[in-house]
């Protein structure tokens, strides 16, 4: 079965949950831009909009082509009998494309969001010293090149989620709001990236502290945090819809997993920095909630609240002690908390899906029927499918963006100039800064 | 030692593609997907130090 059409009240609702996604990006710019430096404010913003520009007409150039949709043409390899659905074949420029509400024309829709969130999450770890232009390059190759062949394979009916028809592996890798094709992909670009860059000047020094470069502004990262739930709901309801067969009934229990997953994970966070720091850190506990966020929405539509909660919970400390591990002892300088955040809590969530999954609905996830329900909602095999998942995005995704990304970096050095760093990248290369009412005057300390 | 980390990545994720075509059990073929997982590990262990700030490079 290949829904050429949903039915028009499940279109509808699937377009207003669509629309919301745009909102999930607004969050993270914020937070972002927040936990930056104040010399570079503007200009994370900046990269923000270009990169959600970017990514967006890379990704109808030919993002699109080579991501698909379930049940569209696609170039397959044949392994031992089975064939293996590797890259969609649809033109580019989604040209014979028929933008009129169909299912395809959805998922054309949702990926161009998708893909403008995926390319946000790097800019938060190469903050206050990714040139503005490197940037728009990385994103530009990830939205045509990166994000699609991964997404197809999970999203676009390829061999991962064909795991299931032709292995008998679970209902194959389920991804029902895009932990792993959006999160994790983004998470590990980070890290490529954050290799490739290197720390910021004064970060590391040489008697082995790690000073803090706190960020500017709490109130943004966490507005930004609240601005986050919204779109993320939207993300994993039009995600399950689109692609794992479900409908209006599952939205509900969509929206309060992904509710509690992030409340819980961020009142986890909190208490660990209270317990640790003799306070709540805003920062880490606003990494927390999107951590939560991430985990819970690869299995949102598959876990009871309970497990929700749990999920969210062991994200919440993941998060934390993964933020202190690669800052301290593996000197990965992050300042948004990317990694920890998308890729750690991305892998963690689904890895849950397999633990935790009850599959009490069939799932549509490949092109052809519905795959059966298990015994007591239970599939077999499922924690392996999704340990496969993450294998592939380890093993293959972050090879390919790492060389991909060092490659643009011989052509076109990623990182701004020592005076470009100390002036704040807001001046060197915009010319502006994001406060200029913000000056110092000596008057103002002169005693009266 | 970068090359090498990502390299013994790649060949982890091949163990486990070779492991989902190759074997038809589910506990032998979780075995060595497993072992790709392990193989992977091992890789973004060396990835990570490799990556490591030397002392005379940090002020």
């Amino acid at each position: 079965m290949s829904p050429s059409r949903l039915p028009e009240v499940t279109t509808a609702a699937c377009l207003f949950f669509i629309f919301l996604v745009p909102l999930a990006a607004a969050g993270l710019a914020l937070m972002n831009v927040g936990l930056g430096r104040s010399r570079s404010a503007g200009h994370m913003m900046m990269a923000s909009l270009t990169a959600l520009a970017v990514a967006g007409l890379a990704y109808f150039v030919c993002g699109f082509a080579w991501q698909g949709f379930i049940g569209g043409p696609g170039r397959t390899l044949n392994l031992s009998g089975k064939n293996w659905n590797w890259i969609a074949a649809e033109p580019l420029l989604l040209r014979r494309l028929f933008l009129d509400g169909s299912y395809a024309s959805l998922t054309a829709l949702f990926q161009m969001f998708c893909v403008g969130l995926a390319a946000l999450i790097p800019l938060g770890s190469g903050a206050d010293r990714w040139r503005l232009r490197a940037s728009c390059l990385s994103t530009g190759l990830l939205a045509a090149w990166t994000y699609p062949l991964f997404a197809h394979w999970v999203w676009g009916g390829g061999w991962l989620a064909q795991l299931g028809v032709n292995y008998g592996i679970g209902n194959g890798f389920l991804d029902v709001g895009g932990a792993g094709s959006i999160q994790v992909l983004g998470g590990l670009t980070a890290l490529a990236v954050t290799w490739i860059l290197g720390p910021r000047r004064g970060k590391y020094s040489a008697d082995g502290m790690a000073p803090a470069i706190p960020g500017h502004n709490a109130v943004l990262v966490l507005f930004g945090c609240v601005l986050a739930l919204v779109g993320w709901i939207g993300l994993n309801s039009a995600g399950a819809i689109l692609f794992t067969g479900g409908d209006l009934s599952g939205v509900a229990l969509i929206g309060i997993n992904t509710m509690l997953a992030a409340s819980a994970s961020a009142l986890t966070a909190a208490l660990i920095t209270k317990i640790r720091f003799g306070k709540p850190d805003a920062s880490l506990t606003a990494n927390g909630w999107v951590g939560g966020l991430v985990a819970g929405s690869a299995s949102c539509a598959f876990v009871n609240p309970a497990e929700a909660v749990v999920i969210g919970s062991i994200a919440g400390a993941v998060v934390i002690f993964s933020v202190e591990w690669l800052e301290l002892r593996m000197e990965v300088d992050d300042p948004g908390g990317s990694i920890s955040v998308h890729a750690v809590a991305g892998i963690w969530g689904l890895l849950a899906l397999g633990v935790f999954g009850e599959f009490q609905r069939p799932v549509w996830n490949v092109a052809g029927d519905f795959l059966p329900v298990g015994v007591n909602g239970i599939v077999s095999g499922q924690w392996l499918a999704q340990v496969i998942g993450v294998a592939t995005l380890l093993g293959f995704v972050l090879p390919l963006t790492y060389g991909v990304n060092r490659l643009l970096n011989r052509f076109y050095p990623y990182r701004v100039s020592v005076e470009g760093e100390r002036q704040g990248m807001d001046l060197h290369e915009l010319g502006a800064g994001a406060y200029p009412e913000f000056v110092t005057h000596t008057d103002e300390f002169l005693p009266r | 030692m970068k090359l090498v980390g990502f390299l013994m990545l790649l060949a982890g994720w091949f163990l486990v593609m070779a492991a989902i075509v190759l074997f038809a059990s589910l506990p032998l073929r979780a075995a060595f997907v497993l072992a790709g997982v392990a193989v992977e590990a091992l890789g973004l262990i060396l990835a990570f130090r490799s990556h490591l700030i030397p002392r005379e490079e940090k002020r």
